[in-house]
């Protein structure tokens, strides 16, 4: 297993390679001189000069291109552009506030939709399974935002259960915290919730045909027992795979909930990246998403081993 | 299961009667043609209506009783819907009504050219990796790459470099679509190439070209189909998170996520600017969605009642 898990982690080494050539280049990629795109339209030439030097846009590609991975490997993700400060420093300051949100959102969704789909599964093709399942198409098709303002004109310019907006620290105490999280984490998690609840059905189903099923129901077993141990355990390993494949999902809306709710997160800090052409913000958010999702990843397949003990390799 | 006990006749000792066994093949009515298959299939029936209107809707949006979508009026300022504008009007007293119909044209043209050329694009990967050995794990490998990119935050990236425009929007999108479809496409030819049909066609000398044209991409289809409408809606709410957060098209074009965007400042105060695009992109999103499970239900019967 140690060897598997070794083979498992030299494996993301080349994905993130191409991860790292891919952001690095899109600036190529794209029409144009890239000090240029960079500027914007109201530059003027000394400008675009003066980013062509600092980013030492003058060099040729691959040379560019082995300094740039040469000081991201030492944690150096560049200069901002429109700040002059450190990108690894702006993302540092932001990182809490979506690491909280993406935290409770991921907490939220397992614990409402896994026993959704258990029970949909359970109950399949009763009006229970039916309401569950259409619940799921509706949370599918919500975009973030939508979800984001009924939630916040209902719970909190309506009834004032929450706050609207805005974010504390977790070093403001837990339940400041938590108040601010919770509208934002059900806004974020209903698409998740909805795919988490339908893979766990479509799983549930499946293993609940077995044979070692109908014995352990044939020798009385408590039907809990039946769906939690035996059934939800042998349906664990697509449940967690798609728990892991979501991360994705929560990553992308992660930058518009923090837009509805005010959240001074890595989100705004994108989107305030793409309004002033910020582009070494850019690509050290994208770098830094793609390599949390890719570990995320890796944590899921080495979970199987522990999940599934059937699982050798 | 019931077995008959009631004996009229008189029977002979020691002969047994087999028990009445019940229907066991029930009489299934077939229903053909395009109606029957509707009425099989309702959530398809639901979905592609919802679609047709909004379809009509986009085409007819300049005769359905709206005013130019970018025409300014200050003196109508954020009114609230009434019998005049009846979605209301925005910060530049634009008629919201007259926007969120002309930016149906918007989001249906990017959801349907983004799921074309994805599928296309994936198509075209997919069988090139499932049958050349040698380009599989070069193009695999990029494929991983950059399905490791939230899809979000690549078009997010791909749209900072770019000048805003409906062509670049639905480019990017398209981008980061397409490792899923190569990925699903491979899958599929990869199985389709154990088939003995397959073995039989190699082995009475078709060529490469024919048995894919012939025996693999008819097959990839029904699943390419389902995975297209995916794209689509999958597409459409990109769309709009990228107006939304002012990396999507120009602002001068009035789509949905660009509404949504100008009311955000005054959400709290005038939520109906927000609203309306809100409901309506919503109501597509799920109109594609139903389309789509209805779908797959109805190519893959083995699919239909799990997921």
């Amino acid at each position: 297993m140690v060897s598997y898990i070794l083979r498992r982690i030299l494996a993301t080494v080349p994905v993130m390679a191409i991860v790292a050539l891919f952001v690095f280049s899109l600036l190529y990629i794209a029409p144009g001189d890239p000090a240029a795109v960079i500027a914007g339209d109201q530059a003027s030439p000394a400008d675009v000069e003066r980013i062509r030097q600092s980013l030492g846009l003058d060099r040729p590609f691959l040379v560019q291109f082995g300094s740039w991975l040469w000081h991201i490997l030492h944690g150096d993700l560049g200069t901002s552009i429109f700040t002059n400060l450190p990108v690894s420093s702006l993302i540092a300051q932001r990182i809490e506030p979506t690491l909280s949100l993406m935290a409770i959102t991921l907490v939220l969704t397992i614990v409402l939709a896994v026993p959704l789909g258990v029970v949909a599964a359970w109950k399949a093709g009763s009006w229970v399974d039916r309401t569950i399942m259409t619940f799921a198409v509706f949370g599918f098709s919500l975009p973030v935002f939508v979800v984001g303002y009924v939630l916040a004109y209902v719970f909190a310019l309506e009834f004032e259960w929450l706050p609207v907006q805005g974010y504390m620290p977790l070093s403001e105490g837990f339940w400041p915290w938590l108040e601010n999280l919770i509208l934002p984490a059900v806004a974020l998690g209903c698409v998740y919730i909805a795919l988490i609840a339908r893979i766990t059905r479509a799983s549930m189903l499946e293993v609940l045909q077995q044979d070692y099923i109908r014995t352990a129901r044939a020798k009385g077993m408590g039907q809990g027992s039946i769906l939690f141990i035996h059934a939800l355990k042998n349906a664990a390993v697509p449940i967690v795979t798609v728990i892991g494949l979501g991360i994705a999902l929560l990553i992308g809306g992660a930058v518009v909930t923090e837009s509805v709710f005010a959240i001074p997160g890595l989100g705004r800090l994108t989107v305030d990246a793409i309004l002033r052409r910020d582009y070494p913000v850019i690509q050290g958010i994208v770098l830094l998403f793609s390599f949390l999702y890719v570990l995320i990843n890796l944590l899921v397949d080495v979970t199987y081993t522990l999940v599934d003990p059937r699982i050798r390799y | 299961m019931t077995v008959s006990t009631t004996h009229s006749l008189t029977v002979p000792p020691g002969l047994v009667i087999a028990p009445q066994l019940p229907d066991l093949l029930q009489p299934v009515k077939v229903r053909r043609g395009v109606l029957g298959f509707l009425r099989n299939h309702p959530t398809v029936a639901i979905g592609g209506a919802l679609l047709l209107c909004l379809v009509l809707i986009g085409i007819f949006a300049p005769y359905l009783g709206t005013v130019d979508p970018t025409a300014i009026a200050p003196a109508k300022r954020t009114r609230a819907p009434s019998a005049d504008f009846w979605f209301g009007t925005d910060l530049l007293g634009r008629d919201i009504y007259s926007r969120v119909l002309f930016g149906t044209r918007v989001s249906l043209t990017v959801g349907l050219s983004v799921a074309t050329l994805a599928t296309l694009a994936g198509l075209a990967i997919g069988l090139v990796s499932g049958f050349v050995r040698w380009a599989d794990s070069i193009l695999m490998r990029f494929v991983d790459g950059l399905m490791s990119i939230p899809p979000i935050l690549l078009a997010v990236a791909l749209m900072a470099l770019t000048r805003g425009s409906v062509g670049n929007v639905i480019l990017s999108i398209t981008i980061a679509e397409i490792p899923r479809v190569s990925r699903l496409v491979r899958g599929v030819v990869l199985s389709l190439r154990e088939q003995p049909y397959v073995d039989a066609a190699i082995a009475s000398g078709t060529r490469t070209p024919m048995i894919i044209l012939r025996h693999i991409l008819p097959n990839t289809l029904a699943p390419m189909l389902v995975q297209a409408t995916y794209v689509c809606a999958s597409a459409m709410i990109v769309e709009s998170i990228l107006s939304f957060i002012g990396a999507g098209t120009p602002p001068t074009i009035p789509s949905w996520g660009n509404i949504m965007a100008e009311g955000r400042a005054l959400w709290q105060i005038k939520p109906y600017i927000v609203f309306f695009p809100a409901a309506f992109l919503s109501v597509t999103v799920l109109a594609v969605n139903l389309l789509g499970d209805g779908l797959r239900d109805a190519l893959d019967p083995r699919m239909a009642k799990s997921l």
